[in-house]
């Protein structure tokens, strides 16, 4: 072993775990993009802010806890998480959200932060407050080996695969099919698209019901590596609008960009030392560093990396 | 909030109080001064993460209480209730609302250490009795100690100690990376660590922290693969240790890192980590299956009392109640009397099920740590890592009673 203080700023023990961090870091990125995909959705393309977006990803952490447990399998418990999720959504959208799309926003965070306490009463009351855990299926169980004292869950790239996949059908869906088209269409102007006969409070509902999907589905993805745990979801949720802000609203790439610099500043800033005329940067103040990197991006550009200038 | 449960035994109890306090009004004075109830302040957490602890320890209290017959000092006890939701910025006003508005006799409070500092300063202005029955927060019974501020717990420095202590002694450990949230539970609990452990001649390779409550901790697992210490020593608690638990059995470090950690490392998450945790070896002032008579005694009638099993924080809300007992009865269930009250509870050995335990000069329990070892779903006793342990010494030199 070489004693770390010896390393005073920007070195690695070698350059192997240079490159393991490198993974880490994208891996991370990648589950961040998962995560906040449904607020890409339902905040940067509808326009609707969804504080209760973090309650979502604990639902669906919690319903792949319980329904792996019922059915036996994650297999199983994936398809039907998703489908309650959705149905959820889609009710969700038809009782409370349709409302407020008149309103200002301000009455959008007062209802869906009044779900958030809804959610985890409901939470306490089904499910109950103790820590559960969801273990990883058999299938994807295995580890690589990088070194010989680390090894890399196979579970963990599994999960960069889902994330690059439901990028790419994202990305597709918003940018080269009618249906996306009609959807960016009706978040640019509600009434000249419906004025064109496109049934636009059918469109939001279905697109609603997708972003909240999503949410769910991060949450059952997540589960077997995370624990599952009351308030999981307020830890991501601020990361969430982060991601939205740094890429720009509306914008699926500008998402996978922030989250993957976000993953890598996160990563990095917690290993590295920085000093600076004897100021202790990092790591000291690793927990500051993405927001650090969120204020920059805004200085230099206020819409977002890929946001569209208004 | 006020969460005020009033169940038909309660209703019962109040208006038999009532009829007798009508009774009681033809002769005023003498009858009134001995059967005025005490009133007895939980504010504790009954929602959020930490609500499952809340409970535990306020069933704890009760069953100490249902042991005595219902009475502490011969005088029954009144409960007001609050919900303390783990947020310390409502802290100030929820102890206030029992101190100033139900003018309890007694606060007791509470889990989360943040909560706890707010409280100590009301209750150390306020001059009532306050029993800490978690929180393990220095400043309790360090700089802001008071004669009324009682702690039946731990400070967040013993179980860390214990741990040190107990790796301190084995021949081939002779590196160690610490790893936990930096906040002041996490810088408590390393210290405690470390000032247990250099004592053997070993040395600390790295300190890793973690922005509190971040719970990525891939970067940080792969600095101690590289690193490649004899040990690692961990400081979470609730998700975040269970999330730590399963990331360092996948990342393969549990095959050639032993992991060590104080108590709250393993407890209360054994069922959610599944094998990831097997051989964790971590200190406490309890574990699941200790020796003594005392301890079989009270987990029977735990369970038998609330159909659970009982843990550490019901043995905390137990021992609470053990104490204010023999405080109260030295002093005849006259709680004005607070100066004596507070002289006997310093004298008493609490006979706990986690063993005979006292308050420290500063009103820190001194107690053994044990050592316990992670074994199926239970935290085995495996021996005393460090027999009466007093807090701190650099704390207890800023702790001015008086």
């Amino acid at each position: 072993m070489r004693p770390a203080a010896q390393c005073r700023r920007f070195c690695f023990v070698d350059f192997h775990t240079f490159l393991i961090q490198l993974l880490n870091g994208v891996q991370y990125g990648l589950l961040l993009f998962l995560v906040s995909s449904g607020l890409t959705l339902v905040f940067g393309i509808m326009g609707v802010i969804n504080v209760a977006h973090g309650s979502f990803y604990m639902i669906g952490a919690y319903l792949a806890w319980s329904l792996a447990g019922a059915s036996g399998s994650f297999w199983i418990a994936l398809p039907v998480g998703i489908v309650l999720t959705a149905a959820f959504g889609f009710l969700l959208e038809m009782l409370l959200i349709r409302k407020l799309y008149a309103r200002d926003h301000l009455y959008q965070v007062l209802l869906t932060y009044g779900l958030i306490l809804v959610f985890e009463e409901a939470r306490s009351i089904l499910w109950g407050d103790d820590v559960r855990g969801v273990q990883i299926p058999q299938l994807l169980s295995a580890s690589l080996a990088l070194t010989d004292t680390l090894s890399y869950p196979v579970y963990r790239l599994w999960i960069s695969a889902v994330c690059l996949l439901v990028a790419a059908s994202m990305y597709w869906v918003m940018q080269k099919t009618r249906i996306g088209m009609m959807i960016r269409a009706g978040a640019f102007n509600r009434e000249m698209v419906q004025s064109l006969g496109i049934d636009v409070a059918l469109l939001s509902r279905f697109v609603f019901a997708a972003g909240i999907a999503l949410a769910g589905l991060a949450g059952m993805i997540a589960a077997p590596i995370s624990a599952v745990f009351p308030g999981m979801g307020n830890q991501v949720l601020i990361l969430c609008f982060v991601v939205i802000v740094i890429g720009g609203m509306g914008s699926v790439k500008g998402a996978m960009v922030a989250s993957l610099l976000i993953g890598l500043v996160d990563t990095f800033g917690k290993v590295l030392h920085l000093e600076i005329a004897g100021l202790k940067l990092l790591p000291e103040l690793s927990g500051m560093a993405v927001y650090i990197l969120m204020a920059a991006i805004l200085l230099w550009r206020p819409e977002g990396i890929f946001g569209r200038k208004t | 909030m006020t969460k005020q449960v009033f169940d038909r035994r309660q209703f019962l109890k109040t208006t038999a109080g009532a009829v007798v306090a009508g009774a009681g009004a033809a002769l005023p004075g003498l009858v009134l001064a001995q059967g005025a109830r005490i009133k007895v302040g939980l504010m504790l957490p009954y929602t959020g993460t930490f609500a499952p602890l809340g409970v535990a320890i306020e069933n704890g209290f009760r069953l100490a209480l249902a042991e005595n017959g219902g009475k502490f000092g011969g005088r029954e006890i009144e409960f007001s209730k609050v919900d303390d939701e783990s947020e310390p910025s409502k802290a100030t006003d929820n102890v206030n609302r029992l101190v100033n508005r139900d003018k309890v006799d007694v606060v007791i409070g509470t889990v989360h250490s943040g909560v706890a500092a707010g409280m100590v300063r009301v209750t150390r202005e306020a001059g009532v009795l306050h029993m800490i029955p978690n929180a393990g927060l220095s400043q309790a019974t360090g700089v802001l100690c008071a004669p009324n501020i009682i702690r039946t717990s731990f400070s967040n420095w013993q179980p860390g100690y214990g741990m040190g202590v107990a790796l301190s002694k084995r021949k081939n450990v002779k590196n160690v990376v610490t790893i936990a949230w930096r906040y002041a539970a996490g810088e408590e609990s390393v210290k405690g660590f470390k000032d247990g452990y250099l004592k053997g001649g070993g040395a600390i390779a790295k300190e890793l922290w973690l922005p509190f409550p971040n719970v990525e901790f891939q970067a940080l697992l792969t600095e101690i693969a590289s690193v490649r210490p004899d040990a690692v020593y961990a400081f979470f608690a609730g998700g975040g240790a269970a999330k730590f638990l399963k990331d360092y059995a996948q990342a393969g470090l549990n095959k050639s890192i032993p992991l060590v950690g104080p108590g709250f490392l393993t407890d209360g998450v054994l069922e959610a980590v599944g094998a990831s945790a097997q051989g964790v070896e971590t200190s406490l002032h309890y574990a699941d299956d200790l020796k003594f008579k005392r301890d079989k005694e009270f987990r029977l009638a735990y369970a038998k009392t609330y159909k659970l099993q009982p843990d550490v924080y019901a043995v905390q809300g137990y021992d609470t109640g053990l104490l204010l007992a023999a405080g109260l009865k030295a002093v005849n269930g006259d709680v004005s009397r607070k100066k004596e009250l507070i002289a006997a509870m310093e004298k008493t050995t609490v006979n706990s099920p986690r063993g005979n335990w006292h308050l420290s000069k500063a009103h820190n329990p001194v107690q053994d740590m044990y050592l316990r070892k992670v074994v199926g779903v239970e935290n085995k006793y495996e021996g005393v890592a460090v027999k009466a342990l007093d807090d701190d010494p650099s704390v207890m030199a800023q702790c001015k009673m008086g």
